[in-house]
């Protein structure tokens, strides 16, 4: 009983803190309300047993991910409203409407058979995350070390990307210009 | 009872909201939030699945997505401050054109 009424409350949450993120004006709005989103998702995940997902999905996702974020939105002015040109509403809604119609059609479709059989079994014995520990060391355990060298050439990538050309700093000219109109005054 | 198709539905009405904010979107940072929300969408798909039909796969499928993701936010943002360096806005009608 509680499954359901956690599931319900949850959904509806989520739903409406990504509705505001994609619909809202106001950078800030749109990055606060994506956080509440995310944690929201980890209770489906703590909900279906993903005890380690969900924790990874707090610490990485509202941790990581919405810190760099916070981060990004210094190209914004967080007070004023996000201008964009939107020619015709009528296209964005058609085809959003289209695509999800065929999300529709392809859920609906009998996607499940029988014969599907579970290659690596949820025991009861181990907890969650010791059970992700063991498959992901032994049988998928050349995709997490490629997702560790992907990860740390993506790191590399960020730092090379955004200390390029640091000295051309938009702050800094910011700071001359005050300095240029002080003196100017005095 | 909630059933698999309950979560397989939650997680169609959340790409979808996704998409529409992928369609819409004209800032590119706002565009970013809207391709993390159809990650995410996803992910709540492979972990039902995962519970459902007894299999951790699904589960370890997601978090592979979140590593993607962790990456894609790294490498993204960098590129995103060099157009801001560059043209001044973020703006996603400013990358029409290849030449600079």
């Amino acid at each position: 009983m509680y499954e359901v009424v956690a599931f319900y409350l949850f959904a509806a949450l989520t739903i409406t803190m990504f509705t505001i993120t994609v619909m809202t004006k106001n950078a800030l709005y749109a990055m606060t309300s994506l956080a509440a989103g995310m944690i929201f998702i980890s209770a489906f995940f703590f909900l279906l047993d993903a005890d380690f997902l969900g924790v990874v999905q707090i610490i990485v996702y509202s941790g990581a991910v919405m810190a760099v974020y916070a981060f990004g939105m210094m190209f914004l002015d967080t007070l004023k409203d996000v201008k964009e040109k939107n020619p015709s509403k009528k296209i964005v809604f058609f085809l959003s409407g289209m695509i999800a119609l065929l999300l529709v059609i392809i859920l609906l479709t009998p996607m499940i058979s029988d014969k599907v059989q579970a290659l690596y079994p949820v025991s009861d014995e181990l907890g969650n995350a010791e059970a992700v520990g063991i498959v992901l060391f032994t049988k998928y355990l050349v995709p997490f070390e490629v997702a560790a060298i992907m990860l740390l050439v993506a790191m590399i990538a960020g730092i090379i990307l955004a200390s390029k050309r640091m000295d051309e700093s938009i702050t800094l000219k910011v700071d001359e210009e005050i300095e240029k109109e002080v003196k100017g005054s005095q | 009872m909630i059933t698999l198709n309950h979560y397989l539905v939650l997680a169609a009405i959340l790409f979808s909201i996704a998409l529409v904010g992928i369609l819409r979107r004209k800032n590119l940072l706002l565009l970013f939030f809207a391709t993390e929300i159809a990650l995410n969408a996803i992910n709540i798909a492979l972990a039902a699945f995962s519970k459902y039909l007894g299999d951790l796969t699904g589960q370890l499928f997601a978090f592979f997505i979140i590593a993607i993701a962790a990456s894609e936010v790294a490498v993204g943002l960098g590129l995103l401050i060099i157009w801001y360096k560059r043209t001044g806005n973020i703006d996603l009608d400013s990358l029409q054109s290849m030449k600079w």
